[in-house]
């Protein structure tokens, strides 16, 4: 599984460094580093929607605050 | 008010023939209409610059082939229009009005030219098809009154690339020649011009098609915060995607990556020259090789960014828009070109604006967001030695290692700086060198140059989210492994 986090100009201003950090720490937690390949990106082109995650070519809408059930639903139960 | 969009008529006039050509080319119709360009520009019968309309059209010709790419045989980013080049007779030895008429006469004696001869006044004049340039008139003048008035490009020109030709139009040495665009900036009769690359970023952005066959990625340099002050900076990142650019970044994210890597570079080695500045590291290597071992490894902002964009975001194109001429030969260095597909300055970015008729005051406000202040005041002279110091902070490296920064603005400082070390007397272990004085604010391709720019670049510095260069950098390692 291939998990794109936008860390373009729109997305950074709404905490994509926090949704990176955590993402990578969930997954260390949960030990998925080698199953889930985390990149970054400089704008998927939905600004509004920010922070952007693209999860195989869907993009998701995430935000600090729901991370955690994004992660759960999106991640954790998929990969 | 309607605020000045550039500081000289000749930029507007360079800005014209860029902006047309720009024009066409997006209509599909330069080829066709490339002839009737000067005549769109110069359309009345009377003359407004030169001598006849005919002589204006002439120059403006070539200033069409210039904005078209210039001279592919030559790999020099600066070129001199021959036709426009011949209205500086002021170069050389003149007499001035302090010539007090003296008796002595020590100039006519030290003439072995017989160059001087004096007018009913007792004042001294120069016959210019005798004089030789020798300067001996002007050591014995007791009153200075004789002066070397050298042309304003051999004036700007510190690297002394520039000499007079037998046409009595100045030539550049190509060896000496550091791109910084000093004789571009300075030649009042803009006889010597940067080449555009205009064309190819045009071509660029209509074969991507919207961006659907390969991403255009803007990496805009930090001095711009100084630059389009009729507008607002998120209003030209606005005018950036309006123009087909899918996103833009920030070159300082680039120079956060810099800070990073050359202060640990600097701690381990224990003196660098500085990397950053094309024209600065091209002056090294040819007027102090002996010091070439010293410069900092690390890629420029520019590179470094680019760099970091070609391996991570897929079929990309980058086009660096920054104040700099010099960038333009930096991006054909093998170890650039594969990075950066383009440059261009702030007054091409003006033109191709115009170009598509975008009046960007009249577009909403987008954000420019990722690097720190410390990447965003590489701008201005001292900002990256800031950051350096910022770096080694960050880093726990200062207690170790001591930063004694030299700052020099200008090839000027800089060749004091490097000579001083190339004799082992400098008293610094890093030399931050910017060929521009005041630094990349400074540059060649800026559309103004004022006092309030350094103010313009600290203000944006402060205004970035990431206080540090830690902050800004770590996002780009998220597909590193352990790299959190």
């Amino acid at each position: 599984m291939k998990v794109t986090v936008c860390i373009g100009s729109a997305c950074h201003l709404k905490g994509s460094k926090i949704i990176v950090e955590e993402l990578q720490g969930l997954l260390q937690k949960r030990r998925l580093e080698e199953k889930v390949e985390l990149a970054g990106s400089f704008c998927t082109g939905n600004c509004g929607e920010g922070v952007c995650v693209t999860i195989d070519g869907a993009v998701f809408s995430v935000t600090p605050d729901t991370l955690g059930d994004f992660f759960e639903k999106e991640i954790a139960a998929k990969v | 008010m309607k605020m000045r969009k550039f500081d000289t008529a000749v930029q507007h006039l360079k800005y014209k023939v860029l902006r047309e050509v720009a024009r066409q080319a997006w209509n599909g119709s330069l080829m066709e209409n490339v002839l009737d360009i000067p005549k769109t520009i110069v359309p009345g019968k009377s003359p407004t610059m030169r001598c006849c309309v005919y002589k204006e059209r002439a120059i403006l010709s070539e200033r069409v082939k210039i904005a078209m790419g210039g001279d592919k045989d030559s790999k020099s980013v600066i070129e001199v229009i021959d036709i426009a080049c011949d209205e500086c007779p002021a170069a050389g030895y003149e007499v001035t009005d302090s010539c007090r008429g003296c008796l002595a006469h020590r100039c006519e004696s030290v003439c072995k030219r017989g160059a001087i001869s004096f007018d009913h006044n007792h004042v001294a004049h120069i016959d210019k098809s005798k004089c030789v340039e020798c300067g001996a008139c002007a050591k014995v003048c007791p009153f200075t009154a004789i002066v070397n008035r050298k042309r304003p490009c051999q004036n700007a020109c510190k690297v002394k690339a520039i000499s007079i030709n037998e046409e009595n139009a100045a030539a550049i040495d190509e060896e000496k020649c550091i791109g910084c665009g000093a004789c571009v900036y300075q030649c009042p009769f803009g006889a010597i011009t940067d080449k555009s690359y205009i064309l190819n970023v045009i071509d660029m952005i209509q074969k991507s098609e919207a961006n659907r066959k390969y991403k255009m990625y803007a990496v805009v340099a930090p001095s711009i915060s100084s630059q389009f002050v009729y507008a607002k900076l998120g209003q030209v990142i606005s005018g950036l995607k309006a123009l087909g650019f899918h996103t833009v970044v920030e070159a300082a994210l680039g120079a956060d990556m810099v800070a990073e890597a050359e202060s640990r570079e600097l701690a381990e080695k224990g003196f660098l020259t500085s990397s950053c500045c094309p024209a600065f590291v091209s002056y090294i290597k040819s007027a102090f090789p002996a010091l070439e071992p010293h410069i900092s490894h690390n890629l420029s902002p520019m590179a470094t960014i680019a760099k970091y964009l070609k391996e991570t975001a897929g079929d990309a194109r980058v086009v660096f828009i920054g104040p700099c001429t010099a960038k333009k030969a930096e991006a054909q260095l093998d170890s650039v070109k594969p990075y950066v597909d383009a440059v261009l300055t702030f007054e091409e970015l003006q033109a191709l604006f115009d170009s598509r008729d975008l009046d960007i005051t009249s577009l909403e406000e987008d954000v420019l967001d990722n690097a720190s202040y410390f990447g965003r005041i590489f701008a201005r002279s001292g900002g990256l030695s800031d950051a350096v110091a910022q770096g080694l902070k960050e880093h726990g490296l200062d207690e170790k290692f001591t930063l004694k920064a030299c700052a020099c603005d200008g090839i000027e400082e800089c060749r004091t700086a490097l000579l001083k070390k190339s004799k082992n007397v400098l008293d610094a272990n890093f030399i931050e060198g910017m060929a521009c004085v005041g630094g990349c604010i400074g540059g060649a391709g800026c559309l103004t140059h004022g006092e309030k720019n350094k103010a313009e670049v600290d203000k944006y510095g402060r205004e970035a989210m990431e206080k540090t260069i830690g902050d800004a950098v770590r996002p780009l390692n998220i597909g590193k492994k352990n790299n959190a």
